[in-house]
């Protein structure tokens, strides 16, 4: 134990004394502390960044267009096959109850409240999370962020703040849109084997659909937006050098993004409990 | 009164002095790399320093940027502390200190002309006509022109690095750090660019240090030459000084 905490003390006089990395490589314990550590800094300066002027409007724009507009036909062409899918799998079940008419608000409960902003947000967390992992790290081997820091300018305000503001913005779009399409997968899902109006589809649909099942679920997706968003800049900003580094980064974004969606949406359907009876 | 008299001395050589480098020490890990360097730039002067791969020549660099934090010693840059500024006096610093990267450095997502516009973009006092003027300056003071509108891709390596040197000297710094400016070039591209560095002093009155390995720039370029061995100078002088050394290590450099 005092040897544990002989190695960490070690450590910490290297990272606070300023004095050169020891020559062994940090216990796991050490790595794990100063990462957490790290990106909670990193998280930090991005609040700092965002509220300070000047504003990057045009690079935000940009970015928007690129994580947002760029992801749509994804989304869309996703959306469609899991509400036509989901319809197809669900309907025998409910033919042997006779509730084939709850078919619509099932689904619409089911997309709206749940798999939409899960599946919108994985989808985002594979394009976008290792799109923007791999780009940030490749900027940072070939010193493109460093020759931005030499030239005065502020790097972390120009990348990092307009990156993850578009995602945190765009995903409750996307996710909206993915919903809307997903209801009209379901809606050819059901007329496969019936004959159901457009009218009469969605009014069965919306009729079970109420506020606490659209908020909760929208505000969710900020937050999977944001976790998105931020880690991949992370991941990219603090890449290794070399080209394996830029491999790692975007597979670390992808894997850590997807993780962190599931993990928030535990959490979100936790306190939607507690304060909303569903 | 002696200490103030040392200080007094001690402010009046930074205050001549371009860059003042006392006493450098920077390690990764049990490799130490630089182990004491001292070294000084005068004004309008080109210091070329030449060392082995890995003696820690751009470690040297990006220290007096701040892109590396050293180990221990003092860092005079245009009279300022590095050690002792903040966010904002570090960037006000970084602004009249021009760095050409080994690779270029270009921001591959932008346009030539948006890569010259990047280190102005939070100059508010620059209206748009100006802001053309300036790139359209910078280029043709490297000897680029017509390429305004093209993507960093599209351009040969010589161009490259002159869109490089383009866009460090937009903020019309005091002084240039180059990386390697010849590096991956033919000797006939080398030799432009090394003329155009000698050009940029002359019209600049930048001071400049200059890593390199290309012993025909070194010719062309050097006021005076630093050479590095094991993290610390080995030997200082003109290029016709060191050329002429009778240390062998030194003078297998020109051979």
């Amino acid at each position: 134990m005092s040897n544990f905490l002989s190695t960490l003390f070690e450590y910490g006089k290297c990272v606070f004394g300023n004095q050169s990395s020891p020559s062994t490589k940090p216990p796991l314990i050490y790595q794990f502390l100063t990462g957490v550590a790290d990106f909670a800094i990193f998280t930090g300066r991005y609040f700092m960044e965002l509220i300070k002027p000047p504003y990057e409007f045009k690079e935000l724009l940009k970015q928007s267009y690129r994580i947002g507009l760029q992801s749509l036909p994804l989304v869309g062409i996703t959306g469609f096959i899991m509400g036509l899918v989901l319809t197809v799998q669900t309907r025998p079940t409910l033919a042997e109850f006779g509730a084939e008419s709850w078919l619509p608000a099932m689904i619409s409960v089911s997309i709206v409240r749940e798999i939409g902003p899960v599946i919108t947000a994985l989808i985002c967390a594979g394009k976008v999370g290792s799109s923007i992992g791999a780009e940030l790290a490749s900027m940072r081997v070939t010193e493109q962020i460093d020759a931005m820091e030499v030239s005065g300018a502020n790097p972390f305000k120009y990348i990092i703040v307009t990156r993850v503001l578009a995602t945190t913005l765009m995903l409750p779009i996307l996710t909206v849109f993915n919903d809307i399409i997903s209801m009209l997968g379901s809606l050819a899902g059901v007329n496969i084997h019936g004959d159901v109006s457009f009218s009469l589809f969605f009014a069965q649909a919306f009729a079970q659909l109420s506020f606490t099942d659209v908020f909760p679920s929208l505000i969710k997706t900020i937050f999977f937006g944001f976790s998105i968003g931020l880690i991949a800049c992370y991941k990219g900003y603090n890449a290794n050098k070399g080209t394996v580094g830029v491999g790692e980064a975007a597979n670390s974004s992808v894997v850590l993004t997807s993780l962190m969606v599931f993990i928030i949406d535990m959490l979100a359907v936790q306190l939607t409990s507690l304060f909303i009876d569903t | 009164m002696e200490a103030i008299t040392q200080h007094r001395e001690k402010n009046k050589v930074a205050s001549e002095a371009a860059i003042q480098i006392t006493d450098l020490k920077k390690s990764f890990g049990s490799n130490t790399v630089l182990n004491g360097i001292t070294i000084t730039l005068n004004k309008e002067e080109n210091l070329v320093v030449l060392g082995k791969s890995g003696s820690g020549k751009s470690v040297l660099i990006k220290c007096l940027v701040s892109l590396i934090k050293p180990d221990e010693g003092t860092l005079t840059v245009l009279g300022e502390d590095i050690s002792t500024l903040h966010t904002d006096g570090l960037n006000k610093l970084r602004k009249r200190v021009g760095f050409l990267f080994q690779s270029g450095a270009l921001y591959d997502s932008m346009t030539v002309t948006e890569n010259l516009l990047f280190p102005l973009r939070e100059s508010k006092d620059i209206d748009q006509s100006e802001r053309e003027h300036l790139v359209k300056e910078a280029l043709e003071n490297v000897g680029l022109s017509e390429v305004e509108h093209k993507m960093p891709s599209e351009l040969s390596g010589g161009m490259r690095k002159r869109l490089g040197l383009a866009r460090t000297l937009i903020l019309k710094p005091e002084i240039m750090l180059y990386d390697e400016p010849t590096t991956g070039l033919d000797p006939i591209t080398s030799k432009e660019i090394s003329e155009l560095m000698l050009t940029i002093q002359k019209n600049y009155k930048t001071s400049s240090i200059i890593i390199t390995h290309d012993m025909a720039c070194a010719a062309i370029t050097a006021n005076r030459m630093v050479i590095l061995k094991e993290g610390k100078v080995e030997a200082t002088g003109t290029y016709k000084e060191l050329s002429s050394s009778s240390d062998e290590w030194v003078h297998s450099f020109f051979s």
